[in-house]
């Protein structure tokens, strides 16, 4: 039996290990001759543009140089700034390396890690201000930012227990198991006000008591990591960097609620998350800190991986249960709700990811502590997934209450190429768009909804001027027409009538009197619907409709893309003041829409012009526009 | 959604008969076991063939049409097999805002079938998936599992051409 | 009984604890319209049509799933609600396929009720791309038209849930979901056994019997055949269904005189062959429990059932008795007795007969179900209730208003017993009627087998009759059919004889019998109105035991010589296929 001083132990060993990496620059003799500690980030974004193939380059580097015993190589989850992967990070100094190449790896070793100096022109040029060099939480993509989730993502060795120990890992499960109840437990989730991270926020507590209250017997604990909302991986990440946190969480939950079994439904599309989760459950079994008798306290608790196979729905937490029971995942109508009757029948908790990886701190450093951060009714930080037209995409932990402004100019660092912010898409296709005018709204549940998007699974999608706000209502359309379940008639039919209407629209086809079809039709899909997917698809449209009408209206009256983006709705045209007359754009025209003679200014016949922007391209002049 | 069926006919070694029935015999008694048996099935034999959804049927004494009504439901399930050059274009968000689209109808182009289809003579499979986690490279095509990214469509022909 | 309070439409009302909204609207009186919801077999809040207001709820509720809880306040009728289920039936009627005024469900659509009921004035409103599907016709039986198909998954419910055959089912996803099989293969390559509940099951006219009253209308309209008709038992407790009378009444006498209007040479009571089968089969349990052999002996009357073993249980096919079924037997008496002693020869005549059943019009094409051989089948057409009904229509005859009249004497001589056949147990209890006096060697002094009646889904029961002890099993629907078979294979349950039928309740439940709404079905037990009739007119016969009837013993005095002899055999018994899945 695994006992809590074997767990002080681990964590008297190992904590020294893992104690240089927290980037306060100075050195921890952990007495294993170790000097250096390289980080290299095994996350999905930085494998898939060959960090492993880096880290065998540094590994054989080192060799050469003769030095594999003084530094140790890490592969860690996501550090967050995914847009610069492959990423890499030496400590104790904690300079951050960028888009690095295994064939950076001989400059790298011989000039750093032997030298002594880093290699500047491969640093992150935000951490190079002269001739200092900053470390990455001292960048303002980092300052602002307050790590809870994702604590240890990018800190620790993800495959390795022992690493998740020293950073004070399990010790919550031992607390609830030795030093709580159940009652004092859920007390601690509710006083933390913490509510559900992955989408409609309910108080995290609440769903815990529901399911306690049932009659003792068989019930389950089950973390939702079906992250399906295109543009957000911050579960992905989590699972990816920090494993454990979601399994200790999983076992003092099914404490507080008298489970002794969990499930995690993760998606298929995440392999590294996967792999990564099957070594975490084997080793905590192993140690013992899942399985019979936890801590010799008489607590039994297993958790079985179970994979998604590519169906958005599954994320909606009734439909996850019917996949995990080897169904069409198609939802059930809630009353009842699985905290009553959930999977297999029994009484059954779903807590995603997120709000997982939050626990067990919550348990450690208290209710207070958790409840210190964030705005009155929404406490504590919200990973979002930062995309689409700003700077630094990636993963953001903000505390709640940031406004998006400081989200989206200051950790984001602003909309790229000189244009502007025109709106932000929160809550992936089951949200809405916050428009320019409220960017200083402080993010939180509240906030987002009464503003008509959601917090949803934390997607934050940056559009600037040249985004057509019809456009992307339709392209979110296109995905929930995609992914509905296809059970009831409001989302099956209804939203495939919507997306046919926006069709119209940016086709030019469009009526004023498709717009308030559009609406009714919105309105009715929202109240009809079985489950959340199809209660929150119609929001893009919505929200769009709320703040930018006179967008629509532009598409059917006045049959113009503001955004000069719906191809049906635009023309290419020569500036004859700018047109040289150079037959270059004429030669690549593959329909021959573009006449005109040598030095004379050309034209575009607009009945031939498909419209592929060839012509835009090949212009050296800039004479050439779309209205 | 709506899979493509296949029109390659069914063969099998007894290697990968011997591992279904071993799966099939592990999940037998297991609570929600249709979704790992599949999942393992796709595993064996690269995808799923009536054949072997019949066979799941009668080893978990489910119909066959159940089985098939979930695998038709989760688009990682294929009821075609793979080709030998196996192609596949990301159309999550990011690539697809980056240009994925053109790389899409190129594949298509380059391979004469359609997405979820083998050509056939086996030889190439093509496939437009959702958001494979490359965003940092978009946009981004795979060819027998080696992911390509920052790429045009000019680059399509090359690419394949390795594998041919 | 514990209940609770509830307002409904501001009227209390005290209503069970833990029915349905649906089901506590309905003790007000008032219908909630649905599509989906299928009492018992399919409650899925899928159609979202039954959207009620609950006072405090976030969103509409539906009433089909609902449980109610005391004190709650539901409006079924608010504009809101009106509003809502009148845009879900635009969206509905966008993607059917509106053929209504020549479907086969006109007058009897649910989905056409309600978009009357609801006042829906505009049938395009949200027109737009739509699916487009093959008709299935590769079965004997059915057509699958899934353009008509409102995915309310009634039938998948019934095909799967109820019957535990899932021939079909919900495949794909999304707007491109549908109610299929397996690789989109045809039914007839599948192992659906033509039961037809998935055709009682349907709101509209996706599916139906494949219609086989054009060729009986061409028989009759042919001088040169002689076309005979026999009805099944439990036709006589349906078919007025078909012509306004409430579940429940016996039109016998009515149906018999519409029959009579229409043309055919012979109108019969299949009762007559029901006590011919009867003979057979008990004369085949007791020689099978002398010899020890293929027991526990199965009935072989419903073809679905049949056709269910040979798929899904076909190490129990030696079981099945090699009776032919009643209408089988009737065909082939009719062609070879009787055409011998009226001069006619086989070939012209054209045998009809009219049953609760789909799977009939399966079984009549089956193999070894041609008693004079040379491709005459005993039994040219097999017609469903349905379609009785439709000739009786496009005759133009008044059906109410008839006076009853008799069946003709079937081959000339007087009639028999038999109805009970139609219920779930019926054959059972007719067959042991006959095997206990043939056992005891005297008249029984009470003929009601007891245990053997109800809609109970399984029944068993032990007699003792003289020395021996009979142990027997009764099942309907092949779910729990599936149930029994499996008890018997294992060992657990010991029987001699057993009667299976493949639709819940027998035949007066056939997947060919009059389509009741769903609402019908959630307020009237049909099949116990149904079976009553048959059970009434059981006690109220002179002639209750099938060795008994006069006509079957002349029947073989004549030419069967007795039963169980060779000539029976070759006309009376038929063989089985071991299908598998």
């Amino acid at each position: 039996m695994f006992t809590i001083e074997q767990l002080n132990a681990i964590r008297a060993e190992y904590a020294p290990k893992v104690e240089m990496r927290h980037g306060h620059g100075h050195f921890v003799d952990a007495g294993d001759g170790i000097r250096k500690n390289v980080l290299i980030c095994g996350g999905t974004g930085c494998t898939s543009s060959g960090s492993m193939d880096i880290r065998d380059a540094l590994v054989t580097e080192l060799k050469l140089a003769g030095i594999e015993d003084e530094i140790k190589v890490v592969t860690t989850g996501c550090f967050g700034l995914c847009a610069l992967g492959p990423i890499m990070i030496v400590y104790p100094e904690g300079t951050f390396y960028s888009k690095v190449t295994a064939d950076d790896m001989h400059e790298i070793v011989t000039e750093h890690l032997v030298g002594g100096e880093p290699v500047r022109h491969l640093l992150y040029k935000e951490t190079v201000k002269g001739d200092e060099i900053l470390a990455l939480d001292q960048t303002p993509f980092y300052a602002k930012q307050k790590r809870v989730a994702l604590r240890n993502c990018g800190v620790i060795d993800p495959e390795c227990i022992n690493e998740y120990i020293a950073v004070d890992g399990y010790q919550a499960l031992a607390k609830v198991l030795t030093e709580m109840t159940p009652d004092s437990v859920i007390q601690t989730i509710l006083d933390s006000g913490i509510r559900g991270r992955g989408g409609a926020g309910f108080p995290t507590g609440k769903k815990w008591t529901f399911a306690k209250d049932q009659p003792a017997g068989k019930k389950y604990v089950v973390c939702n990591a079906d992250e399906g909302d295109p543009g957000a991986f911050m579960d992905r990440s989590v699972l990816e960097g920090d494993p454990h946190a979601v399994l200790e969480a999983m076992a003092i939950a099914g404490f507080a609620i008298g489970a002794d079994e969990g499930y995690i439904y993760v998606r298929a599309e995440y392999p590294i998350a996967v792999h990564r989760l099957e070594i975490a459950i084997k080793q905590a079994e192993e140690i013992g800190v899942l399985g019979e008798n936890i801590f010799g306290t008489g607590f039994n608790f297993k958790v079985t991986l179970r994979l998604g196979a590519g169906a958005f729905v599954c994320g909606e937490e009734t439909a996850l249960l019917t996949s995990i029971e080897g169904n069409r995942g198609e939802p059930r109508p809630r009353p009842p709700f699985p905290a009553v009757k959930g999977l297999f029948g029994k009484p059954t908790i779903i807590n995603n990811v997120e709000t997982l990886a939050n626990i067990a701190q919550i348990i450690l450093k208290g209710a207070d502590w958790f409840a210190s951060m964030g705005t009155e009714r929404s406490k504590g930080t919200k990973v979002f997934a930062l995309g689409g037209k700003i700077e630094n995409t990636g993963l953001v932990e903000i505390p709640m209450g940031t406004t998006l402004r400081e989200v989206v100019e200051e950790i984001g660092g602003g909309v790229p190429n000189g244009k502007h912010f025109k709106a932000a898409q929160t809550g992936g296709p089951s949200g809405g768009c916050i428009p320019a005018h409220l960017i200083d709204t402080p993010i939180d549940y509240d906030n987002l909804t009464a503003i008509g998007s959601m917090m949803g699974s934390g997607g934050l999608i940056v559009m600037d001027e040249d985004t057509c706000m019809v456009d992307i209502a339709k392209f979110f359309l296109e995905f929930t027409v995609d992914e509905s379940c296809g059970k009831c008639v409001p989302c099956r039919v209804g939203t495939m009538r919507l997306l046919e209407i926006l069709e119209k629209i940016t086709s030019g086809n469009g009526t004023l009197a498709d717009i308030d079809k559009l609406e009714e039709l919105s309105k009715y899909i929202s109240s009809a619907s079985l489950c959340a997917l199809g209660q929150t698809a119609p929001n893009p449209v919505l929200s769009t409709l709320r703040y930018f009408r006179d967008e629509y209206i532009a598409h059917v009256t006045d049959k113009t893309c503001p955004a000069h983006v719906c191809k049906e709705l635009m023309r290419y045209q020569i500036d004859a003041t700018k047109c040289k007359g150079c037959t270059a754009c004429a030669r690549k025209c593959p329909v021959g829409a573009i006449t005109g003679g040598i030095r004379q200014p050309h034209t575009i016949d607009a009945e031939k012009c498909i419209k592929c922007g060839v012509c835009i391209s090949t212009c050296k002049f800039d004479a050439i526009v779309k209205a | 959604m709506k899979k493509k069926l296949t029109t390659v006919a069914f063969t099998e070694t007894k290697e990968q008969a011997d591992k279904l029935d071993a799966l099939i015999a592990k999940y037998k008694n297991v609570g929600g076991n249709l979704m790992p048996v599949l999942q393992g099935a796709q595993d064996i034999y690269g995808y799923l063939p009536l054949e072997v959804q019949k066979k799941i049927a009668i080893g978990l004494d489910v119909s066959v049409s159940e089985v098939y009504g979930v695998a038709s439901f989760y688009s990682q399930f294929s009821f075609n097999p793979k080709g030998k050059v196996s192609i596949a274009v990301c159309l999550g968000t990011a690539c697809y805002v980056k240009g994925s689209g053109k790389l899409h109808e190129k594949c298509m182009e380059i391979t004469g079938i359609g997405a979820g289809d083998i050509s056939p003579d086996g030889r190439f499979s093509y496939d437009a998936t959702r958001c494979i986690g490359a965003c940092g490279l978009a946009p981004v095509m795979t060819v027998n599992g080696d992911v390509y990214g920052r790429i045009t469509p000019a680059d399509v022909d090359g690419i394949i051409a390795k594998y041919l | 009984m514990e209940t609770v309070t509830v307002k409904i439409n501001g009227r209390e009302y005290e209503v069970p604890a833990g029915i349905k909204i649906i089901d506590a609207a309905r003790i007000a009186k008032i219908d909630i319209p649905t599509l989906c919801y299928l009492k018992d077999v399919n409650e899925i809040g899928a159609c979202r049509l039954c959207l009620v207001e609950v006072k405090g709820a976030r969103g509409l509720m539906a009433a089909c799933v609902t449980t109610v809880s005391d004190g709650m306040e539901i409006w079924t009728n608010t504009p809101r609600v009106v509003e809502s289920r009148k845009t879900n039936l635009e969206l509905i009627l966008s993607t059917h396929k509106k053929e209504c005024l020549s479907c086969i469900r006109s007058n009897s659509c649910e989905l056409q009720k309600l978009c009357r009921d609801l006042g829906v004035t505009d049938e395009n409103r949200f027109e737009g791309k739509n699916n487009e599907y093959e008709k299935d016709e590769s079965t004997a039986f059915l057509v699958r038209d899934n353009n008509k198909c409102i995915l309310c998954r009634r039938c998948v419910a019934a095909c799967q849930n109820m019957q535990g055959i899932g021939a079909i089912e919900t495949i794909n996803r999304g707007f491109d979901a549908c109610v299929g099989s397996a690789f989109e293969q045809p039914l007839a390559a599948t192992s659906c056994i033509s039961c037809g509940q998935c055709i009682v099951a349907c709101p509209v006219g996706a599916l139906y019997e494949k219609d086989d009253t054009d060729k009986v209308w061409d028989a009759i309209n042919d001088p040169t055949k002689h076309v005979a008709i026999c009805t099944a038992p439990s036709i006589r407790a349906t078919i007025g269904e078909c012509f306004g009378f409430e579940p429940g009444v016996d039109t016998e006498g009515k149906m018999v005189a519409a029959l009579k209007r229409l043309g055919f040479d012979g109108v019969y009571d299949m009762n007559l062959t029901a006590d011919l089968t009867i003979m057979e089969e008990a004369t085949e349990f007791l020689e099978r429990v002398k010899e020890g052999k293929n027991l526990p002996l199965i009935t072989s009357c419903s073809p679905g059932w049949i056709k269910y073993c040979e798929h899904y249980f076909p190490e129990f096919t030696d079981n099945l008795s090699t009776c032919k079924s009643p209408q089988q037997m009737f065909g082939a008496m009719y062609k070879t007795y009787y055409a011998a002693r009226r001069g006619l020869d086989p070939a012209d005549i054209v045998f009809v007969s009219a049953i609760p059943c789909t799977a009939k019009k399966f079984e009549v094409r089956r193999p070894g179900q041609s008693a004079v051989g040379s491709g005459i089948y005993d039994v040219d057409y097999a017609i469903t209730t349905r379609e009785l009904a439709r000739m009786i229509e496009k005759a133009g005859v008044r059906y109410k208003d008839l006076d009853d009249e008799e069946f003709d004497k079937p081959f000339d001589i007087g009639s028999g017993a038999g109805a009970i056949f139609g219920a779930t147990g019926g054959v059972m209890e007719a067959a042991l009627r006959t095997a206990a006096e043939v056992i005891l060697n005297k008249p029984l002094e009470k003929l009601e087998f007891e245990d053997v009646r109800g809609t109970a889904p399984i029944k068993t029961a032990t007699y003792k009759l003289g020395d021996m002890e009979v142990r027997v099993a009764v099942a309907s629907g092949t779910k729990n059919a599936k149930e029994l078979l499996n008890k018997v294979k294992s060992g657990e349950l010991k029987v001699d004889f057993i009667e299976i039928m493949a639709c819940p309740g027998g035949c007066v439940n056939g997947g060919g019998q009059p389509v009741q709404s769903a609402a019908t079905k959630a307020a009237v037990n049909l099949k116990e109105k149904r079976a009553s009739i048959l059970y009434n007119a059981d006690s109220k016969m002179a002639l209750r035991k099938s060795h008994e009837n006069l006509a079957v013993q002349k029947l073989y005095d004549e030419f069967l010589e007795k039963p169980g002899s060779h000539k029976a055999h070759e006309i009376l018994h038929t063989h089985y296929i071991k299908r598998g899945l």
